[in-house]
């Protein structure tokens, strides 16, 4: 069985997959990556199937050797990455071969970066899934974050050729698109017209679970706690400080705050990239506009993953054929 | 721009959550008729009844619904759902009663002295009465597995503890003012805690993790320490212990 050797790992280094669906009846979070597509994009890179395991990260990656001949794509941001101190790209792959050292540096202007290999990481899925749910130690190599030391096994990758992202993806920009409610009627004009005129930022104290928001105090008329609800990634509690929560992915699956409003999918990878500090503002959108841009997206990436470019291969391919005759000898 | 304020209280109520999730509010109070109507909708759409449907969280009052967009639009989804309510029996079908045994006292249950204290009781009297009600699970939620249960008698109402305590161990019985639980993972809490039992409520590793599920009702019967020894080390070994009763 091949093996991923961590040398050095960031502090927030987890094993992720697309998430353990269809659970939250039984108060199992779906957990899954804070930047879904980044994470899918990198498997495709190497690859990989879109639901097969990889490596999340928050601001710094690690160290990391094989023992059999790989190719690992690392994504989400631009990101400083080093095989054997030369300098390489983000949003495309590249062979790793026993006895190089990658080395992943910090994550440029965003927060969460991922590391894809071929063959995928082969923890033993938990409920279905490999995403590692910290709060419950559930799934990924023992529910825990992933530390210097830690060996994970890899699956059997294909052959593919070396793929490049030569368009990124579109990030959207402007205000983070919202839909009111479910407890939109909680909260008085005064209140909503706050929420939406005025800047929020992006508050330090953020996990996978959720991101609080510094800003205006927003109030409920209604209260602040309500017959406890399920929740979705994306919904924004209000607490009685009036201080906003967005859930993000390892999220509990009920709460007992008022939610005023549902962050718009298409907006949560951005939520969740966005630099600590950096200032939010909200729009509303009708359901129906945020199901339109959401699977205007999904078409989008779709096809984006149907163009990835074949690497020209030119001084990389020697290299790599005497690299993998030496440790075959 | 125009916000819609929530439509005023006409239940069901249907509220989006988003563009890929929507909740039906059935009411805005806990009692049973209305848990009886989340679990039996929960009951219906898990059987597959509308397409495109990705998970359910049924909870006191409300059962949230993810939905997958592209195979069903929120708004059909919605138009589908009032359909099926209108035509849906009120009553749910076939309740689960499970026997919980339940080791008084203890560590885990460090707050039953103390409670009997606060009420005037004696610690048999409080075990008798607490063991004498039938439980209803109102949701599985907070954390894997983690049962709210209503029907603790109106005596043992107690509000929570100012301070949290930082570790509970999973199987704790609890009571938090109106509710009781029973805890499935250790975690902190800050609700009182009189027994313990040996079931263990969640195992991801088991054929079926969650032993229990919104709509069950449940009665404790009160063990001593040699049958909780021997339940623990039963369910060491991995053998199911959990008792149903017929309805």
């Amino acid at each position: 069985m091949s093996v991923l050797h961590v040398k050095d790992a960031g502090p927030m280094m987890t094993v992720q997959d697309l998430g353990r669906a269809g659970l939250s009846r039984f108060g199992v979070s779906g957990a899954g990556p804070m930047d879904t597509p980044s994470l899918r994009i990198a498997n495709r890179l190497v690859g990989n199937a879109e639901t097969d395991a990889g490596l999340e990260f928050a601001q710094v990656g690690g160290t990391f050797v094989v023992d059999t001949p790989v190719r690992i794509a690392v994504t989400g941001a631009a990101v400083g990455m080093t095989i054997d101190g030369k300098p390489l790209h983000a949003w495309e792959s590249h062979h790793l071969l026993p006895g190089q050292t990658l080395r992943i540096g910090a994550v440029i202007n965003a927060v969460w970066g991922y590391l894809a290999i071929s063959g995928g990481i082969d923890t033993p899925p938990v409920l279905g899934a490999r995403t590692t749910h910290l709060r419950t130690g559930l799934g990924g190599l023992d529910g825990r974050r992933l530390a210097a030391g830690d060996r994970l096994p890899l699956g059997t990758g294909s052959s593919a050729p070396l793929l490049a992202m030569r368009q990124p993806l579109a990030r959207p920009r402007g205000p983070f698109r919202i839909v009111p409610g479910p407890q939109a009627g909680h909260f008085d004009a005064a209140a909503w017209k706050l929420f939406l005129e005025e800047p929020f930022r992006i508050a330090t104290h953020r996990d996978r679970m959720a991101q609080m928001l510094d800003g205006p105090a927003i109030s409920a008329f209604a209260g602040h706690d309500i017959i406890s609800d399920g929740t979705v990634a994306g919904s924004i509690q209000v607490p009685s400080s009036g201080r906003p929560i967005v859930l993000m992915a390892e999220r509990q699956t009920t709460g007992g705050y008022p939610k005023i409003a549902t962050v718009a999918t298409i907006d949560l990878p951005r939520l969740a990239q966005a630099m600590t500090g950096s200032s939010v503002r909200f729009r509303v959108v009708s359901r129906d506009e945020a199901e339109d841009l959401l699977m205007d997206q999904s078409r989008a990436l779709t096809s984006a993953l149907a163009g990835l470019e074949e690497k020209r291969e030119t001084t990389g391919i020697k290299e790599t054929t005497a690299m993998s005759g030496r440790s075959n000898a | 721009m125009a916000v819609t304020k929530d439509a005023p209280a006409h239940f069901p109520r249907i509220a989006a959550c988003g563009d890929s999730a929507l909740t039906i509010e059935f009411a805005d109070g806990i009692d049973e008729a209305t848990s009886g109507r989340v679990v039996a909708l929960a009951d219906l759409l898990a059987n597959g009844t509308i397409i495109g449907i990705r998970d359910l969280v049924p909870t006191y009052r409300s059962l949230l619904v993810q939905y997958d967009p592209a195979l069903v639009r929120g708004r059909d989804l919605t138009s589908q759902l009032l359909d099926l309510l209108e035509r849906q029996p009120e009553a749910e079908s076939g309740a689960r009663h499970m026997i919980v045994p339940v080791l008084y006292g203890g560590e885990t249950g460090a707050d039953l002295d103390a409670l009997a204290a606060l009420k005037e009781m004696t610690r048999s009297d409080l075990i008798a009465l607490h063991a004498s009600a039938q439980y209803r699970v109102y949701m599985i939620g907070f954390a894997p597995g983690f049962a709210y249960l209503g029907g603790l008698p109106e005596r043992l109402h107690t509000p929570r503890l100012a301070v949290p305590r930082q570790r509970i161990e999973a199987g704790a019985i609890g009571i938090g003012g109106q509710q009781a639980s029973i805890n499935s993972v250790p975690g902190p809490s800050g609700w009182r805690f009189i027994a313990r039992t040996p079931l263990k409520l969640f195992d991801p590793y088991r054929a079926e993790p969650c032993l229990l599920r919104a709509g069950d009702r449940i009665r404790f019967r009160p063990i001593e320490a040699a049958e909780a020894a021997d339940l623990d080390a039963a369910v060491a070994r991995g053998e199911p212990v959990e008792q149903w009763e017929a309805a």
